[in-house]
């Protein structure tokens, strides 16, 4: 029951806790500033300015992609370790390591079956899934990567199949090279999949995203090489996981330097914690490659931390395009950046085929 | 309904596809289309009576939201656009002043039982309080503005669309086709403005239609028809940017300093929206994107860097195999 009473002087007993408070919300700034670690770039310049923006009561700018993180992060994961599996299968088979281009292969068409079937899933209508090749749009990397997997998975599954099996040796040959031909693909795309979207942390990464894709990609295929394959023959996948760890690495790091603070997902909450466990993976798998060089079973343990890293990563970046999307600051401040920059004297309008220069901080 | 002349297989001139001032109809393929239609939403004249919202609720036959509630940020209890909400008034509260705005409530000074022997005929400028003599102008108003789905000249959902489920109609506006849709949930990120989004217990994709079928038998859509106040403005795209000038300067002259148009400049990175806006603060106070560019812009260079990140690998599994044959 309501203590206030209405008198000729105005209202008494009025609880101070209800009273309404106008453009506490909204219409007021909110302020984040960075502490003075945060020079990312090390050369002295500001990267970073104060983070002042506004929003609607908080609520996001763009709406969150409703995929599913089995799904969807399993999909990235599944098929950058497909593609990169049917190049080591192809490899083994052409330098005589059969067992390494088994494994490969059998490992390759899993995976790619396991993320269809993960795609089909996360479908809101999954009956319909063969409308999926009613078009083909060079716009749409989903459009582009579903015409990719209708050739590859096939050729996969005969490479597989014939390697197990014996048999067909020949149409074996051609289709692991066919799936080793596609297979690149298959594990690039996807990463324009994922920053053809208004996902700050995944659009603004896009020139350096393919590279930490194909660099996941490379240390699960190396992991599955080094769990499923003899000791003799596991040297390829060795020196594959050393290359997708390196490249993936320099990448991401590359990719966060640039964009600044939309890769603050990157490194924060479920999305960090993800990362973080991806690169600490990265190092056991590598370390325990070389030091069970001898000893199979060190060998198996550290291909099953390079898949996990994998995924780890996949995971990561799967959360971080999430949380970019649900938080205002991610979309306003970048954007109201550029147009500081470009309404600022001097600079010119960036011309609009250009890729966008920096998107937040004073360009240099 | 007339005909509509669009020539499967025709290849339009693609310049300007991806960026820029161009004609979409003209783009997707029809060869003779009416003109573009959009709207421009006043939101001067806005008075946040969510008409719009029920108007088009109710002709589109949508759902009712799955959280029926109050969200106790402000009036506003419908938060943004999504799968179920093609028009969204929003509402804010500021400290800001604004001259004819104050509602004037707190009428200290006038003693009502003196007025109340002139009864019900006191001449207004007698009166102490009427509806449309205000008190002086404080220091809060209310903003309220109707979005909803820009139809942009270069659109995201369209172009990332991979079943060809949204496509771009003969008037230059992006509609789903949901007997096509198959929830692939792709245009819902690709939206730089957070429009379009997914049915949870249907799985497909929806957004507003600019009333497709009511401009198909020469019909404003249901939202501009119910709007009171004209707020919401329906027409020919070329027309609706005239009237949207004028207003704005009208404003400018009368000393609303804050005004200014959005989505109109056909220049920007989406090319213009068929949909636009009068807006009285930052855009993004109002939940809109400052500087919104059309995702698809960047695809060409995305796939250049797919492109080399493939070659790499393949570099990289040459590598392997280079280096780890030693290590046999």
């Amino acid at each position: 029951m309501s203590s206030s009473e209405v008198t000729t002087d105005g209202l008494t007993g009025v609880r101070p806790d209800r009273a309404a408070r106008t453009g506490v919300t909204t219409g007021k700034r909110g302020r984040r500033r960075n502490g003075p670690g945060r020079d990312r770039r090390g050369d002295g310049a500001p990267t970073v300015p104060d983070a002042e923006f506004t929003s609607y009561y908080g609520l996001p700018v763009i709406n969150a992609p409703v995929w599913a993180a089995p799904d969807i992060a399993g999909y990235l994961f599944l098929g950058g370790l497909a593609g990169a599996a049917s190049l080591l299968g192809a490899g083994g088979q052409a330098t005589g390591r059969p067992a390494l281009g088994r494994v490969s292969k059998v490992g390759a068409f899993g995976a790619a079956v396991l993320s269809l079937v993960g795609l089909v899933h996360d479908l809101g209508r999954p009956s319909r899934f063969l409308h999926m090749l009613r078009v083909f749009k060079v716009t749409s990397p989903m459009s582009v990567g579903s015409w990719l997997l209708a050739g590859y998975v096939p050729l996969a599954g005969i490479a597989a199949a014939s390697s197990v099996t014996g048999r067909i040796p020949r149409i074996g040959i051609g289709a692991t090279a066919g799936a080793a031909l596609l297979g690149p693909a298959v594990a690039s795309y996807t990463a324009a999949l994922v920053s053809d979207t208004a996902v700050p942390a995944w659009h603004d990464g896009y020139p350096e995203m393919p590279f930490v894709f194909v660099g996941s990609a490379a240390t699960a295929a190396g992991g599955l090489g080094l769990l499923g394959a003899p000791l003799a023959q596991t040297g390829p996948a060795r020196a594959m996981a050393v290359f997708g760890i390196g490249a993936e690495l320099a990448a991401f790091e590359r990719m966060e330097r640039r964009i600044g603070m939309v890769a603050e997902p990157y490194s924060q909450g479920r999305a960090g914690a993800y990362v973080k466990t991806g690169k600490a993976l990265s190092v056991l798998g590598l370390v325990g490659a070389f030091l069970g060089r001898r000893n199979r079973a060190v060998s198996a343990a550290s291909g099953v931390a390079l898949l996990a890293a994998s995924a780890a990563t996949r995971w990561g970046i799967f959360h971080a395009g999430l949380q970019s999307a649900n938080d205002p600051k991610y979309t306003v401040v970048p954007q109201r950046e550029r147009l500081r920059y470009r309404s600022s004297p001097g600079n010119d309008v960036t011309p609009p085929t250009d890729p966008p220069p920096l998107r937040v901080g004073h360009p240099s | 309904m007339t005909a509509v002349d669009i020539e499967i297989g025709h290849r339009p001139d693609l310049t300007g596809a991806l960026l820029g001032d161009t004609d979409p109809a003209a783009q997707g393929g029809y060869r003779d289309h009416p003109p573009r239609m959009g709207f421009f939403t006043d939101t001067s004249v806005c008075i946040g009576c969510k008409a719009c919202e029920v108007a088009c609720k109710e002709w589109n036959a949508i759902p009712a939201d799955n959280t029926v509630g109050l969200t106790g940020m402000s009036m506003d209890n419908t938060q943004g656009l999504g799968a179920d909400t093609w028009r969204h008034v929003a509402f804010i509260e500021q400290r800001k002043p604004v001259a004819a705005q104050d509602p004037g409530v707190l009428h200290e000074g006038i003693d009502v039982l003196a007025l109340a022997p002139n009864g019900s005929g006191t001449p207004p400028e007698q009166a102490g309080i009427t509806p449309t003599t205000p008190g002086a102008a404080g220091d809060f108003r209310w903003l309220m503005a109707s979005d909803v789905c820009k139809h942009c000249t270069h659109a995201a959902c369209l172009d990332v669309c991979p079943t060809g489920s949204l496509f771009r109609t003969e008037f230059g506006t992006v509609v789903v086709q949901e007997d096509i849709c198959n929830g692939c949930g792709y245009c819902i990120p690709a939206c730089p403005y957070g429009v379009i989004d997914q049915r949870k217990d249907d799985g497909r994709a929806w957004k507003c239609t600019l009333c497709y079928d009511r401009l198909s038998v020469g019909q404003e859509p249901a939202c501009a028809k119910a709007c009171p106040t004209n707020s919401i403005q329906f027409g020919p795209l070329d027309e609706l940017r005239e009237r949207a000038d004028e207003r704005l300067a009208q404003l400018h002259e009368a000393g609303v300093d804050d005004a200014r148009l959005y989505g109109r400049d056909p220049d920007d990175g989406v090319g213009g929206d068929g949909a636009f806006f009068l807006l009285l603060d930052e855009p993004e106070v109002y939940g809109l994107p400052p500087d919104p560019v059309v995702t698809t812009r960047d695809v060409a260079s995305m796939w250049k860097h797919v492109g080399a990140a493939a070659l790499t690998l393949i570099g990289g599994a040459l590598a392997a195999f280079a280096v780890g044959g030693r290590d046999r």
